[in-house]
C-alpha cells in the first residue's frame, strides 16, 4: 500500500514539474498549452456526470458560456461602463492599467465560478429528475437556449460579439501567454485535485450507485437527488471558471460560436471523455490529450473540412471506440487495474476464441 | 417587448392562422420522428438536417427552372434512399445499444450533414420561389401567402397517405408489429432488419416532403437543422408515441406559440423561446411524473 501511494506521488509531482516547465519547454505552444488544460478541466469535469453519475449532458457548456461572459462583464463593469464598452466593439476607447486587469480577472473568476454553481444548484432539482435521453435532450436545449438569449441582449453585444478586455502592457511580450497557462494549469491541478479527493470518498461511490441502478440506490436510503445536484454543482463551478480564463485568452465572445458553442466545444467535452474512457480518473485526461494533438496536427490537413472530419470523428469514435482508451487498456492488462483474473478462465476465453 | 399583438385583434388572427399552417409542417416532421422512435427507440438528432437536405433537393429544382413544387415528390423519393444509406452505414449499428450512443451518433450525422450542406450549397439563407400570390381575409386585414396553405395540405395529404399504408399494407402492418415487440415480430418472420430500414426510410422521406414544402413557404439554411429536430421532440414527448391526433394538435399548438413569441419577444429569440419551451416541457413532465410515482407508492 505504501509503495503504491509512493509511486502514485512520484508520478504526480513528475506531472506538476513537467507542467510547470512545459511553456519553457515548447514556448511556441503556450497558448494551445492553455487550451489543452481547459480542454482536460472541461472533459474530467463532464466526467463525474456523464461517466460516473451516468448522466449524460450536453449542457455543461451552459455554465463555460456563463463563466465566460460573466468574467468579461465583471472584469470591465468594474471599472468602466459596460454598455459603451460593447457598443464601441473593437475600438479601444477604455484602457485597463494593469493593475486594474487583474483584479478585475480575479473577481470576474470568483463571479464566474460561483454563480454557475448556483445556477446549477437552482435548476438541479428540476433538470436532475429527468432520466436518461430525456436528460440528455433537455440540456441540450439548455445550451443552445442559452447561447440563442445571449445572442439577443444588447448590453453584453448582442449579435456582434463582445471584446474580452486586452492583455496589459507589462514590458515582455510572453508574460501573456505565461499568464494564461499559468491560470489553465492551476485550474488543471485544482480540478484534478478535486476530483482526486472525491473518487477516493463515498460520494463516488454513490454516483457509481445512481449510475448503475437509480432506484435500487434510493431504495437502499440514499438521498440521490442531493447527491445528483452537489455533482452537478461540482462541475459547472469547474466548468465556470474554464469558460471565464477561455475567454480572455480568445480575446472575443460571440455567443453561439464562441461561448455557448454547443455545435463545438459542447460536443468536444462529451467525445473527450468517451475517446478516453468514461468513469475512470485518467480517461478524460488522456482523451483531452489525444483528441487536442489529433485536432490541432490534422486539422490543418483537412482545411475547412474540419466539421466533416469531427462528424466522422464522432460517429467513429461513438459506434466502434465507445469504451475508449482506458477501457481498451483495461480489457488487456486487467492485472494493472487491480482486478483478479482467473488463469484457467482466460485461458478457456482464448479457446473460445 | 411588443404587445401590439394585444391591441390590434387583427394581428392575432394572423399569428393563429400562421402557427397553425406552420404548425402542420412541424406534424409531419414529428409523425416521421415518432415512427422511428417508436419501432427502432431511436431519437434522431440529425432530423432536422434531412428536412433542410429535403429543402435544397426542391430549391435546386427551382434553379434549374423546374416549379418547385414538383420537389414535393423528388424529394421524398431521393430521401428514401438518403435515409436507406444512412441506416445501413450508422443507424443499425446503434439500434440496440444505449439511448445516448445513438444520440450522440446521430449528433454527429447532424454536424456532418450541417457542414457537407454548407459546402454544396453555401451558407446564404435561400427560398424557393413558387410565385403562388396570397390570399386576403377580413378585408385584407389578414394576409395568407397561398404557399402557406399549399404546404398545409400537402402535408395533411401525405400523413393521411402513411396512415393508410401503415393500417393496409404488409410492410406497414410488419412496422407496427415491430415496435409493439420486435422480437415476438422476428419469431414470426418478420425481417426485422429490413422493417428498421423501412422505417428510417419512410422517415427521411417524411423529412424530404416537409423540407421542400419548408423551402417554398419559409427560408433554408444549412445550420437551421437543430431546431427542427427539438421542435418535433418536444410535439412527440407532448403528444406521445403512437398518437397521430395529439401530433397534429400538438403541432399546431407549437406553431401559434412561436408566431406569438414572435410578435411579443421578437424574432431574435424566437429560436431561443423554442428551446426553452422545450427545457419547461420537459420539467413540468419530469414534476408530473414524479407526483404520479409518489402516488404510486
Amino acid at each position: 500500500m505504501f509503495k503504491m501511494i509512493n509511486k502514485n506521488l512520484i508520478l504526480y509531482i513528475g506531472i506538476l514539474i513537467f507542467g510547470i516547465a512545459a511553456p519553457f519547454l515548447f514556448p511556441a505552444f503556450k497558448v494551445q498549452l492553455s487550451i489543452l488544460c481547459v480542454l482536460i478541466v472541461l472533459a474530467t469535469t463532464w466526467n463525474i456526470q456523464g461517466g460516473e453519475m451516468g448522466y449524460n449532458s450536453f449542457g455543461n457548456i451552459l455554465f463555460y458560456g456563463l463563466g465566460m461572459y460573466l468574467c468579461a462583464s465583471v472584469q470591465v463593469g468594474m471599472f468602466f461602463p459596460l454598455a459603451e464598452w460593447t457598443e464601441s466593439g473593437g475600438e479601444k476607447t477604455f484602457v485597463h492599467t494593469p493593475a486594474q486587469f487583474f483584479q478585475g480577472m480575479a473577481v470576474g473568476l470568483i463571479v464566474a465560478a460561483v454563480v454557475p454553481t448556483i445556477v446549477a444548484g437552482l435548476i438541479g432539482y428540476s433538470i436532475l429528475g429527468l432520466r436518461g435521453h430525456y436528460f440528455a435532450i433537455c440540456t441540450l436545449g439548455l445550451g443552445v437556449a442559452a447561447g440563442e438569449i445571449s445572442g439577443g441582449i444588447e448590453i453584453i453585444g448582442a449579435g456582434q460579439g463582445f471584446t474580452t478586455p486586452p492583455f496589459p502592457d507589462v514590458g515582455s511580450l510572453d508574460s501573456r501567454g505565461e499568464f494564461f497557462y499559468f491560470l489553465s494549469f492551476f485550474v488543471l491541478v485544482l480540478t484534478f485535485i478535486t476530483v482526486r479527493v472525491i473518487y477516493s470518498t463515498r460520494f463516488k461511490l454513490i454516483l457509481n450507485a445512481i449510475r448503475d441502478n437509480e432506484d435500487k440506490a434510493e431504495a437502499m436510503g440514499i438521498e440521490t437527488m442531493k447527491y445528483k445536484i452537489v455533482g452537478w454543482m461540482i462541475s459547472a463551478f469547474f466548468c465556470g471558471l474554464a469558460g471565464g480564463i477561455m475567454g480572455g485568452l480568445v480575446g472575443y465572445i460571440d455567443s453561439t460560436d464562441v461561448a455557448f458553442d454547443g455545435r463545438e466545444m459542447g460536443v468536444f467535452m462529451v467525445l473527450m471523455a468517451i475517446l478516453g474512457g468514461k468513469g475512470t480518473l485518467w480517461g478524460p485526461i488522456i482523451g483531452a490529450t489525444v483528441f487536442h494533438i489529433f485536432k490541432e496536427g490534422f486539422w490543418t490537413f483537412f482545411l475547412g473540412w474540419q466539421y466533416v472530419a469531427l462528424g466522422v470523428l464522432i460517429v467513429v469514435i461513438v459506434i466502434y471506440f465507445p469504451e475508449g482508451i482506458m477501457g481498451w487498456l483495461r480489457e488487456k492488462y486487467p492485472e494493472r487495474f487491480g482486478e483478479v483474473v482467473d488463469e484457467k478462465d482466460r485461458k478457456a476465453q482464448v479457446e473460445l476464441k | 417587448m411588443d404587445f401590439m399583438v394585444f391591441q390590434y385583434p387583427m394581428i392575432s388572427v394572423q399569428a393563429c392562422l400562421d402557427g397553425i399552417l406552420l404548425g402542420i409542417l412541424f406534424a409531419l416532421i414529428a409523425y416521421g420522428m415518432a415512427l422511428q422512435w417508436g419501432v427502432m427507440n431511436i431519437i434522431n438528432i440529425a432530423q432536422g438536417d434531412l428536412v433542410i437536405l429535403g429543402g435544397y433537393i426542391a430549391y435546386f429544382m427551382y434553379l434549374y427552372g423546374i416549379h418547385p413544387a414538383w420537389g414535393v415528390i423528388v424529394s421524398p423519393i431521393i430521401m428514401f434512399f438518403v435515409g436507406i444509406a444512412i441506416y445501413k452505414l450508422v443507424i443499425n449499428k446503434v439500434v440496440d445499444r444505449d439511448l445516448f450512443i445513438s444520440i450522440l451518433a446521430t449528433f454527429g450525422i447532424s454536424i456532418l450533414f450541417m457542414q457537407l450542406m454548407n459546402f454544396a450549397f453555401g451558407a446564404d439563407v435561400v427560398l424557393a420561389n413558387s410565385d403562388y400570390g396570397t390570399t386576403m381575409l377580413f378585408n385584407s386585414n389578414v394576409v395568407l401567402p397561398n404557399s402557406k396553405i399549399f404546404s398545409a395540405f400537402i402535408s395533411i395529404l401525405f400523413a393521411i397517405c402513411l396512415v393508410i399504408y401503415m393500417k393496409k399494407s404488409k410492410l406497414g402492418r410488419a412496422i407496427r408489429a415491430t415496435a409493439q415487440n420486435a422480437r415476438a415480430a422476428k419469431i414470426l418472420g418478420v425481417d426485422t432488419e429490413k422493417v428498421y430500414a423501412a422505417t428510417f426510410g419512410i422517415n427521411a422521406a417524411l423529412c424530404g416532403v416537409a423540407g421542400a414544402l419548408i423551402s417554398i413557404t419559409f427560408t433554408i439554411h444549412p445550420y437551421m437543422g437543430l431546431p427542427y429536430t427539438i421542435r418535433s421532440f418536444m410535439i412527440v414527448i407532448v403528444a406521445g408515441l403512437g398518437n397521430l391526433p395529439g401530433v397534429a394538435m400538438s403541432g399546431m399548438g407549437l406553431g401559434v406559440f412561436e408566431e406569438f413569441a414572435d410578435y411579443i419577444l421578437g424574432t431574435e429569440f424566437r429560436i431561443g423561446s423554442v428551446f426553452l419551451l422545450l427545457v419547461l416541457i420537459l420539467v413540468y413532465r419530469r414534476f408530473k411524473l414524479s407526483r404520479k410515482r409518489e402516488y404510486l407508492k
